[in-house]
């Protein structure tokens, strides 16, 4: 059984096509990379799994999203969804809040109001996301003090925070520098245990590093799905042969 | 030939910067004179009792007291009305209204109204708030005017600081399952508090310096009692400084004079409020 499911998934952004009969299912508890060039649909899908396409108008959606075989565009609230799919970006978006208040705000909406509960997630979540030790004594110090590595955590524990099964990562390390980058990775090795990844990458060591299995991308369509190591060994596709070893894209 | 040109631009470009330079000058000297010229009229009238009196013929007994307390109770109601309609105005029209051809419209339209001159609203008032709906010329009547005037101000310096927060973190509230009523409320207008305070200040600065639109619903020049509510006639200081200046004794000019400094001061603080709370917000918020 699959834990995230599309099936036939076509989507148009007004008249142009971006995601193109796209079947695929997404297994628990593993890491997905979703790779492929620019302007190939992966995070368009991405953002079909927590409804993100509905903020951008004039979008055009057709298919089924299965979230735990239930139809994540009929079967459920929106809020509730993205509750269960959380989501990091690829820009460290912190709020303009302390680094307490950014990691709270998930609890304080669906109306949290014991402090020591709050407390407790917030201590649990920034652990989850390695970044406790860095940040436990200046909890009131303004998430923008941070760097960009550490906001990238930062937003990582948001995200834990609402107890998601799923999280939705949208290239997270493009924006930060190699050792950032690495914390990253070894914290989606670490997630991966209780929650099931997807990510959406450029960086191919990145996707055959951290991925169970691998999808890639192009012009819409989904060309191949198969286990990471096959995918970057053995790719029945050329063309994934010819993007994995880095001859186009 | 190329050295040529080199130098000859080399020479433009000086006297472009000393022209540059020269008018610069010119326009601060000008202010500095007109600085001059009223400290060293008014300063000396500056006291306690300038503030304490209430207005008279003999001009060394005249003060601002009721034009303050005019001013002050004016500025209340004012605030009272615009601030909220005009940033809910500004929220509605940035964060819910749809794009769409009759938006747009609005939106010009509010552009404009910001920049229409302002005795024209004081005819607006005089017609609609002291005529039509018999309000006389009175506090509120003169508020409504204001706020009408300032409305515009706020609603475009809320839209335009609501613009300003980075998309990135709507979609972080929204993909934490947020409304979008907590997103605008916990998000986007904190984020966006500076600029709209800003623009609030900066209003209200505005409001404090005009005199053509409460002259046409009718202001007195000439009050000798402090309004005590809404429906009470008033006067405000730069109303008071206008009869002051069109008095023909030499000694009602001083006065004017003290009382310009005192505006000044007023508008100068507020405006300076506004700048650091400006200041200190682009600091803190940076993407």
């Amino acid at each position: 059984m699959y834990k995230l499911e599309a099936k036939n998934a076509n989507l148009w952004y007004g008249k142009k096509q971006a995601l193109k009969d796209i079947s695929i299912g997404i297994e628990e508890n593993s890491v997905t990379a979703f790779i492929g060039p620019s302007g190939c649909g992966k995070s368009t899908l991405l953002r079909c799994f927590n409804r993100m396409n509905d903020l951008i108008e004039d979008t055009k959606i057709k298919g089924e999203f299965l979230l735990d075989k239930e139809n994540i565009y009929t079967d459920m609230d929106i809020y509730e969804l993205r509750k269960r799919v959380g989501m990091v970006f690829q820009k460290p978006n912190p709020f303009p809040k302390s680094i307490f208040d950014n990691v709270a705000y998930g609890l304080r909406i669906i109306g949290e109001k014991n402090k020591t509960v709050i407390k407790d997630k917030v201590e649990l979540s920034l652990k989850h996301s390695a970044l406790w030790d860095e940040v436990s004594g200046i909890l009131n110090k303004s998430a923008l003090s941070l760097s960009g590595g550490q906001q990238q955590r930062l937003c990582i524990a948001r995200t834990l925070a609402i107890d998601p099964t799923v999280v939705l990562m949208d290239e997270p390390a493009s924006a930060l520098d190699p050792i950032s980058s690495a914390k990253i990775e070894d914290l989606i090795y670490e997630l991966k245990k209780e929650f099931t990844i997807v990510i959406v990458t450029h960086n191919m060591q990145q996707a055959a590093r951290v991925s169970n299995r691998t999808a890639f991308f192009y012009l819409g369509e989904l060309i191949e799905f198969d286990d990471t190591k096959k995918m970057f060994t053995n790719p029945q596709n050329e063309r994934t042969q010819n993007y994995v070893t880095g001859r186009f894209g | 030939m190329n050295s040529k040109n080199y130098s000859r631009g080399k020479l433009t470009d000086k006297v472009f910067k000393y022209t540059a330079l020269t008018f610069t000058l010119f326009a601060l000297a000008i202010l500095v004179i007109l600085l001059v010229d009223i400290f060293s009229k008014g300063l000396a009238r500056i006291n306690w009792d300038f503030f304490r009196n209430l207005p008279s013929r003999h001009a060394n007994r005249s003060g601002i007291m009721t034009a303050m307390a005019g001013m002050l109770s004016l500025l209340f109601f004012t605030i009272i009305i615009a601030l909220p309609i005009g940033i809910l105005a500004g929220v509605y029209l940035q964060e819910y209204g749809k794009k769409s051809r009759f938006a747009s419209f609005i939106e010009i339209n509010i552009a404009n109204l910001a920049g229409v001159p302002s005795v024209i609203y004081g005819i607006l008032g005089l017609t609609l708030f002291v005529r039509i709906l018999h309000m006389g010329n009175s506090v509120i009547a003169g508020a409504l005017t204001l706020a009408l005037l300032i409305m515009p101000i706020i609603i475009v310096a809320t839209r335009e600081a609501i613009k300003a927060v980075p998309h990135s973190l709507r979609e972080a509230s929204y993909g934490m399952g947020a409304t979008k009523w907590q997103t605008t409320s916990r998000v986007v207008i904190p984020s966006a508090l500076g600029g709209i305070l800003t623009g609030i200040i900066l209003a209200i600065s505005r409001a404090i310096g005009e005199t053509a639109p409460l002259l046409v619903i009718g202001a007195l020049v000439y009050v000798p009692f402090i309004p005590e509510g809404p429906n009470d006639q008033f006067t405000t200081l730069p109303i008071q400084i206008f009869n002051w200046t069109s008095r023909p004794q030499a000694d009602f000019i001083i006065n004017a004079a003290a009382g310009i400094i005192v505006l000044l001061l007023i508008t100068f603080l507020l405006n300076g409020i506004a700048i650091y709370i400006r200041n200190k917000w682009y600091k803190k918020i940076k993407y």
